[in-house]
Parts: structure tokens; sequence; C-alpha cells
């Protein structure tokens, strides 16, 4: 090291003196001794304009790990140390990324809160430097600067950045269960206020370009360029530097200030902000509204809260002591492990495992515009697909059509999408009630009502219209896949895709394979979902499939416990305080009662006591009422339209009476209560595993958090018996099995790992 | 395209002092050429083409081109139409009953005179048996009234048309906003004093705000300066190359109440020092297309006469100029806005089989200096033309010292709706004066669009 530093000086004397005239140096060029071959930062020389360009090889966006931070650290210590450099730019070389973030692999090799504790200081120490920086240092922003990168963005004298939506700023730590480390809990509040800078760091959010220069956090902005002489984003690129590094001449010859006008409204948030009084007040709002959503569950935003707090009341040297110890603290906590986990299983869950389909799917044709056919058709037009949305009526037809607008509005109300844009992705989806141009689909995707008969009476018809290749797939939630292609000419061609309501929210996308189904039928479902912007989790066929054959022992223990007297508002408010994000009475009005009798009846049938418990008896008769949740306007609760407080539905009290069980009282704590809830959902989970319809654990926390609410803060149900000890949820168990009998009974694989302690889901 | 307008009324405090100097320039340029008039053999002796009418030019005129907010800002544009009408009567003395049809472009539209065409043509005394209709391509608006009228006689429904096009920007239709308007219909619906109070009472304050028209691109929602701006450094053109790149037919108007105009007064040259201090106008602060490298809001109008060849030898004319092969374009508005030239140009020169060589007068719009010259660089561009214009090679280079000789958009003014007849008769007046046979004009236009036209001389 030593050694490398001394032949830098050297030959940047050399080099610096004969190429000073020429105005550009490569430094990578002349210092290219072998010993100084820099892979993740480099600089040249633009006349007095240092331009640090930050790549990470091998990779498609930078990460700010070990050997990234010291090569930057020697890099600057060079510009430190130029007489020739008297200012900076720093930019990225990847199109799409400035810096995404660090890397959490150094945090997963942590073992103490201590060793945690020091990354977070190595980073402190290292954009403390470049905060105190006497050369103004210019970040120039292309793509995402997040977490660690945005950290290193507002430690810079000056940030400009490109005016696109692949240019998103934010903290998103508190995600990962963590805080920004790195200084940022300081820094943020100072450059954009501490209400936004909370705002920021407590709710992980990205902020756009634009938003960013509104607040402070950018200087300025730069349009991106169209085509020119090269590729849009090439020159783009090189455009954003040009302008940057005027600014850093700019800023080193003092013609430009960093220092920003501030509007009248900042003026006075700022100046009230000096009034002690007012900072307490914000601070106990601000953690009145945390524990109101978090019921206590996640450590971070309570932690970032107080360290924000320490460095505004206590001063820069203890906010940052605060900072680092909190992230070590943090570091090393369950929920940051099972949050981590999370993001690991979900950019997994974002690859086609199955490699890339013979065929593209251009052409795609959805049957049925019900809520799910019209949301399916929302997230594929506005990701540029031309679809077809079938449906047997013109009013059916219609409705789904003004829901795709609506959904495509709501964005354009929201400023994420002009009003054009919308009439362009509006204008891929065409509506009809015929099979006129089936002979050009790719892929057929049918969410017609979940009736067998009917789905074959469908496939039938399709297969009679659609060319070769098309592949069939069927939204549906409980039917077997098997069934439904057992009449189909070409089954090899007939998959799944359980989407989940409503489409456009939720983030996953269950896809079915039958023995039948090729591997290439599954790569071309996977590529559409993956391009429908879906976390994606492949299982087996099977009754009830994964998501579905989890939650409905889950729901048949709910309906246990309102026939045993607790009221669905209380076992709402036990459900949400153990995270998960629904109540479970309130789950059940928003999935609908007809469909959970449907799936409770099919399940009931195939898996027998297993998925007994409650009585279907509840859900028949509230069916029969038309209680059948909040489609009806009637459940568990009354639904009005415009209200958003729900009351009891008093018409259920004579039905719950009727089918009242008495409680054991040795079972009923609240506690209790909750783990007979997630235990059952659990076993159900492993036992998938281990009959092999899940093909590994990290999809079965995806699939359970993702689709089905499980509390990420446990990180998915194999990840929970991991932290919880697999000990711990057998015995569990074993004694609600006492008192209920075989629903409780614990899978052999949860047994398995009981006995061994050794032995994780997650190595 | 308002603000162009504020501007170049902050940045230019007085005209008259470089309107002298700019006379320089052009006489420089076309001196040479006089000097030694362009002798080379072309890919084609003509384009006539068999079986097909020639049309010609008999003559065009146009009043003054003026700085929006001077001498024409208190009439209506059907005023300088009918101006530009009478002036073409006056020139070519056709009798009225044998024009066929009239056409005229218009941007801006006055909602009192929405078929501007019409208005004038009976203002400027033509006959009422004249059927006339308004055509609307923004900046290439003239063009299109032009090749309409061309497409009219070629298809024998016509033998005498008049083009022309016209812009009036000291006047522009602001309304009510959408609010106050829907009320003031409402109001006018309501039939019982009730129903009428129950109206007013839902009146609210920003019910006044006015709506101005359109500055932006309706589908992408950016200033046509902000595009060129962009597209200008998509180039690589600097500020110093659109600085540097600044640098007739005129019927006189004697406007009601004030004395008569006779010449353009926008004209505007300065020194370059003098426009390197000018501060962007668009994208702040460090763009930079300014006041200075843009076109400016312009008043004006033309008109032209345009026949069969045929009619208008039989009728004794001695006809300026051929009308030959067109083409409009069109691309992406966001990115390619002002790129209009670059897809169009190659595109007649292959329709009319000549080659870049066979152009003797090069008469383009320039919207702003930028986009002028972001033009010239994809035109001169392997990449561009491989990657987004689905060609083999390049367009090729345009020989400057053949380039809009007698001033451009950015120096003449640019009044939206007549540009395109200024453009053709300047190709053909240059034609004749400074020897010559094939003449391309070519210019951008707000949606993304574009076109080319070639002039052939008509011979001596």
């Amino acid at each position: 090291m030593v050694a490398s530093r001394a032949i830098g000086s050297l030959s940047r004397f050399s080099g610096l003196r004969i190429l000073r005239s020429r105005g550009y140096i490569c430094r990578n060029f002349t210092g290219s001794s072998a010993l100084l071959t820099r892979t993740h930062v480099n600089y040249g020389v633009k006349g007095d304009v240092a331009v640090i360009r930050i790549n990470s090889p091998n990779s498609k966006v930078n990460t700010l790990n070990k050997e990234l931070q010291s090569e930057f650290i020697e890099v600057m210590n060079e510009i430190w140390a130029s007489d020739q450099i008297r200012s900076a730019v720093l930019i990225s070389s990847k199109p799409g990324c400035f810096v995404a973030g660090a890397d959490i692999n150094m945090l997963a090799a942590c073992k103490t809160p201590q060793e945690a504790a020091q990354v977070s200081q190595e980073g402190q120490k290292m954009f403390e430097k470049l905060e105190k920086s006497t050369k103004p240092i210019v970040a120039a922003i292309s793509g995402s600067c997040l977490g660690g990168g945005l950290e290193l963005a507002i430690s810079c004298q000056y940030r400009i950045a490109i005016k696109d939506r692949k240019t998103v700023l934010g903290v998103p730590e508190v995600l990962l269960g963590i805080l920004p480390g790195a200084g940022g809990t300081q820094r943020l509040p100072k450059m954009v206020g501490v209400p936004a800078a909370f705002d920021m760091m407590l709710t992980g959010r990205s902020i756009r370009a634009d938003r960013a220069k509104k607040m402070g956090l950018v200087d300025q902005l730069v349009e991106p360029l169209g085509p020119g002489l090269k590729p849009p984003e090439e020159r783009t690129i090189e455009y954003l530097e040009e302008v940057a590094v005027s600014f850093a001449k700019g800023l080193a010859d003092k013609k430009i200030s960093s220092k920003r006008n501030k509007g009248l409204m900042e003026k006075l948030t700022s100046y009230a902000m000096t009034i002690p009084f007012v900072r307490q007040q914000i601070y106990k709002k601000v953690e009145e509204q945390v524990q109101k959503q978090t019921k206590g569950l996640y450590p971070a935003p309570l932690k970032i809260i107080d360290v924000v707090k320490t460095g505004i009341e206590q001063g820069n040297d203890a906010g940052y002591l605060a900072e680092s110890q909190k992230f070590g603290e943090l570091a090393m906590t369950k929920e940051s492990k099972a949050l981590m986990g999370l993001y690991h299983g979900q950019v997994l869950c974002k690859k086609n495992k199955f490699g890339a389909p013979q065929k593209e799917v251009k052409q795609l044709a959805i049957l049925g515009a019900g809520l799910m056919g019209a949301g399916i058709a929302q997230v594929s037009v506005d990701k540029g697909l031309n679809t077809i949305l079938k449906d047997a009526t013109l009013a059916g037809l219609g409705r789904g059509q003004q829901q795709v607008f609506k959904g495509l509005n709501d964005k354009v109300k929201k400023k994420a999408l002009t009003s054009f844009e919308r009439d362009s992705i509006f204008s891929n989806l065409t509506g009809q009630l015929d099979y006129q141009n089936f002979e050009k689909a790719d892929m057929v995707i049918e969410a017609v009502f979940e009736d067998l008969s009917l789905k074959h009476k469908v496939l039938k018809e399709v297969e009679a219209v659609i060319p070769d290749h098309c592949v069939f797939a069927s939204n549906t939630s409980a039917l077997p896949i098997n069934e439904i292609a057992a009449v189909s000419k070409r089954p090899e061609k007939v998959i799944g895709m359980h989407y989940f309501s409503p489409v456009d929210k939720m983030q996953l996308l269950e896809i079915i394979t039958t023995q039948k189904t090729s591997k290439d039928t599954t790569a071309s479902a996977v590529a559409v979902g993956l391009k429908q912007g879906k976390v994606i989790v492949v299982v087996k066929d099977g009754p009830g499939f994964y998501t579905t054959r989890c939650l409905a022992p889950m729901m048949s223990e709910v309906i246990r416990i309102l026939q045993e007297g607790v009221g669905p508002k209380k076992l709402d408010s036990l459900t949400t305080s153990f995270g998960f994000p629904v109540g479970a009475a309130t789950l059940a009005d928003e999935v609908g009662v007809d469909v959970a009798k449907h799936v409770a009846e099919d399940l009931g049938k195939a898996f027998g006591e297993r998925f007994g418990g409650g009585s279907l008896e509840l859900l028949q008769q509230m069916v029969a009422k038309g209680f059948l949740g909040r489609k009806s306007g009637k459940g568990f609760y009354i639904y009005q339209e415009g209200s958003k407080d729900k009351n009891l539905n008093s018409d259920m009290d004579s039905i719950l009476a009727g089918l009242k069980l008495p409680a054991r009282p040795e079972v009923s704590s609240d506690e209790d209560i909750q783990y007979r809830l997630v235990t059952r959902f659990v076993n159900e989970a492993v036992m998938c595993l281990q009959e092999g319809i899940l093909a590994t654990p990290a999809e079965g926390d995806i699939g359970a958090v993702f689709g089905l609410g499980f509390p990420p803060c446990l990180g998915g149900p194999f990840r929970f018996v991991d932290l919880y000890g697999a000990q711990k949820v057998v015995d569990r168990l074993r004694k609600y099995e006492a008192a209920y009998g075989k629903q409780f009974t614990p899978c052999q694989l949860l047994i398995d790992h009981a006995n061994s302690p050794g032995k994780k889901f997650y190595p | 395209m308002t603000s162009i307008l504020t501007y170049t009324f902050k940045s230019l405090p007085s005209t008259s002092k470089w309107a002298l100097r700019f006379s320089l320039r052009p006489l420089s340029c076309s001196s040479q050429l006089w000097a030694a008039p362009a002798v080379q053999t072309k890919s084609k002796k003509t384009l006539a083409k068999p079986n097909i009418r020639n049309i010609v030019v008999v003559d065009g005129v146009r009043i003054p081109f003026l700085l929006s907010g001077t001498s024409y800002k208190d009439l209506m544009p059907h005023d300088l139409a009918r101006a530009a009408l009478s002036g073409l009567l006056h020139r070519t003395n056709v009798p009225k009953e044998v024009v066929d049809y009239i056409i005229f472009g218009t941007v801006v539209q006055e909602v009192k005179t929405s078929n501007v065409a019409r208005e004038a043509a009976l203002g400027a005394g033509f006959s009422d048996k004249t059927p006339a209709h308004t055509v609307t391509m923004a900046c290439i608006s003239a063009n299109q009234a032009m090749t309409t009228g061309v497409g009219l006689i070629a298809s024998g429904q016509c033998d005498v048309i008049v083009a022309g096009g016209v812009e009036l920007m000291s006047d522009v239709p602001i309304r009510h906003s959408r609010k106050m308007r829907k009320m003031m219909l409402d109001l006018n619906k309501a039939k019982t004093l009730g129903q009428r109070l129950s109206l007013i009472s839902k009146f609210r304050l920003n019910f006044l705000s006015p709506e101005l028209p359109a500055v932006a691109e309706f589908s992408t929602n950016e200033t046509m300066g902000h595009s060129a701006d962009r597209l200008a450094a998509a180039f690589a053109v600097s500020r110093l190359e659109q600085d540097e790149g600044l640098l007739s037919d005129v019927v006189p108007f004697k406007v009601p109440g004030k004395d008569t105009v006779t010449k353009d007064n926008g004209i505007r040259p300065s020194s370059l020092e003098q426009m390197a201090k000018l501060k962007p106008a668009f994208i702040k602060p460090y763009g930079t297309v300014t006041a200075a490298n843009s076109s400016f809001l312009t008043d004006g109008a033309s008109a032209m006469l345009i026949m069969a060849e045929e009619k208008a030898l039989a009728m004794g004319y001695k006809p300026k100029a051929y009308l030959r092969d067109f083409v409009y374009v069109s691309q992406d508005p966001k990115d390619q806005l002002l790129l209009g030239p670059t897809y169009a140009t190659p595109k007649v020169l292959e329709k009319a089989g000549l080659t870049m060589n066979d152009i003797d007068v090069f008469e383009f719009h320039e919207a702003f200096s930028g986009q002028i010259l972001a033009n010239f660089k994809a035109m001169d561009s392997d990449w561009f033309a491989q990657n987004y214009m689905g060609r083999k090679t390049k367009v090729g280079s345009l020989p400057l010292e053949k380039f809009n000789n007698w001033g451009g958009s950015l120096s003449l003014g640019h009044p939206f709706g007549a540009t395109g007849c200024r453009l053709v008769m300047a190709a053909a007046n240059r034609l004749r004066k400074e020897g010559g046979q094939y003449s391309l004009v070519a210019a951008c236009a707000a949606g993304g669009q574009g076109h080319a036209m070639i002039v052939e001389a008509y011979p001596k």
C-alpha cells in the first residue's frame, strides 16, 4: 500500500507537468504502473477539475464495499494533495445507477454490535473528510442514489441530478431494519429540515430528482438528452459531467455559491425549529405516529428518531456517536435479519431462473374483465404489452376498462404519469367481446369466475382460436391446475398464474406448474410476470398451491376463535399487533366471504382434519345472508361508500351466537390466540416445503409476506422458525394439539428441525 | 412561445443600429456567388414528370415581418392576411374571378375568424364566389397551404390557387378558465332566477385566472426552446457555435392610423460579446439557448399565386419557379421535436432523384440557432443515420455558402403560419438572382413534424 502510494505521487508529479496544457488527463493511463490499477474508482483531470468515476466491476450497480471505499480514499488523497486540482466531480460510469447503497454483506459478516458500529464509523470518517474538503466536490447523480450513495452525495459540496425517472434519491435503510449509518441521520435534517428528513428516513421512500430539487436535496437538475451523435444515455451522462465540471469550476472560483436560497415556508420552518418547545413537540408527534404504525414491532424507526434528536440537541459529536452505536445494535436485531432476508429473497424472486423463453410474449389476451382481469390488464399495458381484454358482456367489459383507466389516471393525479402518457398507455388495451385477433396472442390469461366447468369451457373455446405456441394461464386462487388442464389438447402449455388483489398494488405473483407444464411455458410465464413488475414464486400444483393453502388453516382458526366469543375487532387488533398489516376478520371481508367459503370447502375436502377447527357453517350462513364482505357492503363489518370508519355488522351477532363454542381457558390468552393463528400458518408452510410444493424456503417467505401479509418483521414463516427456534414452535403446536387435536400436529420437517438445533432453513 | 417574446424584448433595447450592421452579411456572402455562378451538371435536367401537370409559382409577396407588439399590434390576423392578399393582387394583376380557391395557414387562431382565409379573402376584395379554407400544422402551416393547393391543381380540381399564411402574435386568445367557461355556459342555460343564483354561488375567485394559449408541446409538456436546448446539448452544439451561427418580396403595408410599413424591423445581429452576456432563456442557469439565438415572436403574413403551368402561360404570366416533389415527416415529439429537416431532406431528394450536390439554394427554417446546427450535425453523422433514420450512410453536410443567404427566421422573424411562403419565395427569388436550378426548402414544426420541398427555377 505504502509503495503504491509513493509511486502514485511520483507519477502524478511527472504526469501533471507534461499534460497540463492538454486539459485532460486520464489518471489511470498516466499512472498505469501495474501497482496502481484501480478497479472501482478512477479519475481524470479536465483543466483543474478532477473527474472521479465510480464503476464497480462485474455489476450492474455500484455498491459501497470495502474495496471501493479504500480506493476512493486513495483517490481523494491524491486529489487533495495535487496543486493542479482545484475542485472535483464525482460521477458514476454506470447508466441508471450513481451508488445504490452500502454493501449489506459487510453487515452480514459482522458478529457483534461493536463490529457493525465500526463499519458505520469508517463511513462517517470518510464522509466527514469529504464534507470538510477545501476543494469543492460536485456529486453528479444519474440513476439510483440510495442509502450510503445518498449519504456520500450529501457530504459533497454540491449536487446535480438528472431529471428522469431512473434518478431517485432516498435512504431506504429503515426497510432493512437499520438506519443511515454514515452521517445521514445528522446531515439530512440540516439539509432538508427535520420534518422532511424524518419522512425520508422513517419511510425509506425514494424521491425523484425534481422533488429533490424543491426540497433542497440537490442543487441543480439536468434534463435527459435525446439521440444526438451518440446513444442518449451515453451522451446524457457526458452532458451531466460537462455541466458538473462547469459548476465545479464555478464553485472553486467562488462564482457560484453552494448556499441555497430558501423559500419563505422553509425559512419559517427552520426558524420554528430553533425553538426547543417546537422541536420537542415534533419529536413527540413523530414518535406517536411511529408507535401507531409499527405497534412497537420495528426497533429501527424509534432509534432513528432518537439519533436525530441526539444530534440536534447535543451536537455533532454526540450525534455521530449515537448513530454508529445504534447502527451496530440494530444490525444485530432479529428484525433486521428478517428484513434483510426478505430483501435477498426479493432479489432472488425478481430473476427468471428458467431462462429466456423461446418466444417473447408481445400480444397478451385476458379473459374476464373483473377486478382481477382488469388489474392484470393494467399492470400489462403500462409496461407496453399489447393486451386484449375480453369479457362476456358489454357492461362487464366497460367496468373493467374503466378500472384500468382509473388506475392510470390516479397515477396522473400523483404526477407519476402525464396525461399524454396515460392516453398512449391506454391505447395498448383493446376491449372486446369476441375472440377476434386471438390467433395472434402469445399468451392468454383467464380470470373468469372460479368455477371448474366455466374454466373448462373457456379453455376449449380459446384453444380453438389461439396459435400453437400460445400459453394458456389460469388465474385461480385454489382450483388445481391439472384439473383445469385435463380438457386441454396441449397440457404442456397450461400453467397457473395466481395474482393477488388489488393486482396493481400487490407485488406477488404465484406461478403454478403441473407435471406436464413445459419448462418453456414456465419461463414464458415468469418473463411476463417480471415484465409486469411482479415478485415471483414458482410452486408445484396441488390444492391451494402454496399461498392459499397456508392461509386456509389460519382462516379456519380465525373462525374457531370467533366462535369462541372473541369479537372481530378484538381479533383484528390481536393480529395487527402481531405484525399482520390487515386484521384477520377484515382480511376475510376483503377477500370475500364467498371466496373464503369456496376455498375452505375445497381444501377441507382435500386435506380433511388438518384444515378443521372452525365451523364452515359460519361462512355458509354469512353467504346465505349476503354478507360477502366489502364487495356486498356487509361482512363482519359494514362498509359505506365514502366513509372510512367501519362499524360491526350487528346482524352477525345472531349467527355467531348460534355457532358459539366454549373457549379453552388454557389456550385462550391473547398471546395464545396469536400463536394459534401463526403456528398453523407456519406449520402448513413448512409442510409445503416438505411435500415439494415449494422449491425453496426463500420463495416460501416471499410468498407469505408479499402475498398474504405475513409479518415482515418476522421475515416469513421459514425465517421465523429459524429466528424463533423450531423447538419453541413445535412446543406451541403440541400444546394446542393437546387442546384441539390433529389440526395442530407439527409436520415432520418441523420436528426434524426441532430435533437437530443446528438445522436451519437459512444456513 | 410567449416566453420567447419576453426574452426578446428584454434583450433588445433598440434594433435600429443593428439593422445597419446586418446588411453586411448577405451582401458579402452572395457577392461571391454572383461573381461565379455555379455551373455544374445535374442528376436530372428537370423534375418535370410525364402526364403530370407542372405547377408554377407566378409570384408571391409578404408584408414586412415585424416584432410582435410593434406597428401591427392593434390589428387582427385577417387584416394582415388581407394586406398580403391585396399586395398579391396588385403585384400580379390576377383577375379575381380566375382564382379557384384560397388556402391560408395559421397557428394561433383568433377565435372570431377561425377560417381566417375566408375573412381575409372577402376583405381583400376577392370574389365571394371563391371558396377559402384555413389549415394548421404549426410552423409549416403555410407549407401545408401551398402543398394543399399543389394537390388541388395536380388532381385537376383547380387551375389557380392563392396560398398564404398569417400570424399575429401581438394578440393571442387568452381564455377564461374552464371552470369559468362552464359556469358561463350553464348560466346561459339556466331558466329561473333560483337556478342562476345557485350557479353564481358556486363562483370562486380562482375561476378568474386566465388560460394562456399553449406554450408547451401538448404531448410532452415541454416548451420548444427547452427542447431545442436539450437538442443542442445532445449534438454537443456549444453556446459559442450557436451565437456565431447568427447573423426580397416585401410589399408595403399602410397600417390604419400609423405610418406605412415598408421593411422588416426584427433584424438584430449583435456582437458575439453582447450575445455571450445573455442569460439562458429556457434551461437555467447553464443552458445554451438564449434570446439572441432563438427566433423571436413575429407578426406577419404572406401570400402567393400558384397555377397550373399551361394556365399561367395562357394568361401571359412569366412564372418564377416550379413547385416539385415534397414530403412531410414526423418523429418523436420529445427528443426529436426539431429534427424535421434532417428526416425530410434525404427523403425529398430521393423522391426527386436528386443528390445534395444538385441543390444550388438551401432555404431552411431556423427556429433556433442550436436547432439548425443540431440538424447540420445530425445530417453529417453516420451514427445518427444508421441508428435513427434507417440509412446506411449520413445524409451529408450542407454547403454553408448556399444556406439561407438572404437571412433566415432567426434574423427576419418567424410569424409561425406565414414562414412557409417566405421560404419558398426566397428560394425562387434566390434561384433567379444567384443562378442555379434546384432549391431545397425545409422546416421543422411543433409536434415533431417536418417538411421539405424542391423548388425548380423556371427557365428564363
